[in-house]
């Protein structure tokens, strides 16, 4: 790990302003995947600004009946608030479908969005990545591909972002609430928050430097029955080969997004009016424009076969 | 019995001395990874970080409470909090795996939370309450989980097992908190402690030797004498 300088932020601005007066700096929260990628030098920053006495750690009501939550409330206690797990299911159960129980208590709901992918060859310095070094090239295309996206993805990354907990917020149409170093807010809808790759695939969300979360806000619930189904290569603490996040309505009308195939959570509006005639013709809306390497093909199949048991379970 | 003569050698002494021989062994695998490091200084340093290479290490102060002792530090910023508790406090009870929070060897309490020391750095718990093996139990007056790993053979080579037993004292609270887990059957209800609970929430502590059957026996064997 590179020795770095180290200090507690006492205000979300104040802690904005800190990084984007110093080159290399970075907040630190849970710490769970930085300090992982800080010992492999993958992460190199110079100074850390430790933002976790910035009190943004309690869940609260919003005025039109959503709920706003901190950016510091940690995976376990969100996944285990009663208003979460009775009117946002779905996002209860893909935090539980989520790392451990020891990491879940230290990470928190920023940390959580802004993760980055668990590309091998992201992971792996001996390798080119344009993620990881700019203009290096892509070791993953043409590699071993079997974990990475089918579709969204460049000719410069075919990494995937392996949140579960995003996935759910995008079927949600949660906001993303920031502060910059000028004390300026602004809200930016889940949708937007995360890009793909393109010819910039080291350049992951639509944060500008020195912005700093400080919540999400989900909008009043919509009822419903909410699905969250993993598939994985072992029944626990494993990254989505493909994962559906899904709240369906009695009528049949609903929504779908998918984790573990692109770049950002993946979700096409305007594929889901074909709920009611099943998963096959959801899926064919969902991935009209994949792209799968020869490895990754199966989760296009896998996609499908998941929608329609979640579907199932969904009509009960 | 005693029948190892002149070499009078603790496990943690031939421990060390293995290591120092892999260490030697992987020596000449080393070198061509330093030259691809100075290859890699001439090209564009990565978009998300300055180049800190030059830069010295950094100390910083920080105070925490250890199994109810209070403890002073001066740490290199980079310290986690697992090399304080090992490297300074010489409390090696809690073990090092993986050291990238995929293992859970390293897993204690702070504040009554169970987390992976590995991936946490000591500096950011000034004023935290940090709970280890030794400060469940020791040898003559064991924790209940102790005790129980003990009655159901709930290791084999023992490195994994700190980690499980801390990990499962803070699990069994969890439970009683009614966190849910994966596999609770319904959310709006209390979770309830049963073995399938157990095995999803310790899945983030890996036992190579495979004594998954019996941690699951003692764990259950404590959290009944608990209710």
């Amino acid at each position: 790990m590179r020795p770095f300088t180290y200090e507690r932020a006492d205000s979300p601005a104040a802690a904005a302003a800190a990084v984007e007066r110093r080159p290399g700096a970075k907040f630190i929260a849970g710490g769970t995947n930085l300090l992982d990628l800080m010992k492999l030098e993958i992460e190199t920053p110079a100074h850390l600004i430790d933002v976790n006495g910035l009190k943004l750690d309690t869940l609260e009501a919003t005025p039109d009946g959503g709920l706003r939550i901190g950016a510091l409330v940690r995976n376990t206690d969100l996944a285990a608030d009663p208003r979460v797990r009775r009117d946002y299911g779905v996002l209860s159960r893909a935090l539980l479908a989520g790392a451990s129980g020891q990491l879940r208590n230290k990470a928190t709901t920023a940390g959580n969005l802004l993760q980055r992918t668990r590309c091998p060859y992201f992971y792996d310095t001996n390798q080119p990545c344009n993620k990881r070094q700019p203009g290096s090239g892509c070791a993953a295309i043409g590699g071993y591909s079997r974990q990475l996206a089918v579709v969204g993805s460049s000719e410069a990354c075919i990494a995937t972002h392996p949140s579960d907990m995003a996935v759910a917020m995008r079927a949600l149409d949660a906001t993303v609430e920031t502060v910059r170093a000028d004390g300026t807010t602004r809200t930016i809808p889940i949708a937007e928050f995360h890009r793909l790759p393109g010819d910039t695939p080291h350049i992951e969300t639509a944060l500008v430097p020195g912005e700093l979360i400080t919540a999400v806000t989900l909008p009043k619930p919509v009822g419903g029955t909410h699905v969250y189904r993993k598939v994985r290569d072992r029944a626990s603490y494993a990254f989505a080969l493909v994962s559906v996040a899904a709240v369906v309505q009695r009528d049949g009308s609903g929504r779908v997004a998918v984790g573990g195939v692109a770049h950002k959570p993946w979700r096409v509006e305007a594929a889901e009016a074909e709920i009611p005639r099943g998963a096959k013709a959801v899926t064919a809306g969902l991935l009209a424009d994949a792209k799968p390497t020869h490895d990754n093909a199966f989760k296009l199949t896998l996609v499908e076969r998941t929608l329609a048991s979640v579907l199932a379970e969904a009509k009960g | 019995m005693h029948h190892s003569g002149d070499l009078d050698m603790t496990r943690r002494g031939l421990l060390l001395g293995t290591a120092a021989t892999a260490a030697l062994t992987a020596a000449p695998f080393r070198a061509p990874a330093r030259a691809a490091t100075v290859g890699e200084t001439a090209m564009p340093p990565p978009a998300t970080g300055a180049d800190t290479s030059s830069l010295s290490p950094v100390l910083s102060k920080v105070t925490f409470t250890v199994n109810g002792q209070r403890r002073d530090l001066e740490l290199d910023t980079r310290t986690t909090l697992l090399d304080a508790l090992r490297e300074h406090l010489h409390l090696t009870g809690t073990k090092k795996g993986c050291d990238h929070g995929q293992c859970g060897a390293c897993t204690i309490i702070v504040d009554g939370q169970r987390i992976n020391s590995c991936l946490s750095l000591a500096v950011m718990h000034e004023g935290g309450d940090v709970t280890t093996i030794e400060g469940l139990g020791l040898p003559g007056k064991l924790h209940p989980m102790q005790a129980a790993f003990v009655e159901h053979d709930g290791y084999q080579c023992g490195y994994c097992t700190p980690g499980q037993i801390c990990s499962a004292v803070a699990m069994l609270d969890e439970i009683k908190a009614g966190v849910p887990s994966h596999v609770t059957a319904d959310l709006n209800a209390a979770p309830q402690a049963t073995a399938d609970e157990y095995r999803e929430r310790m899945s983030g502590n890996i036992c190579r030797c495979g004594a998954y059957s019996n941690i699951v026996d003692a764990i259950s064997d404590v959290a009944r004498r608990e209710a």
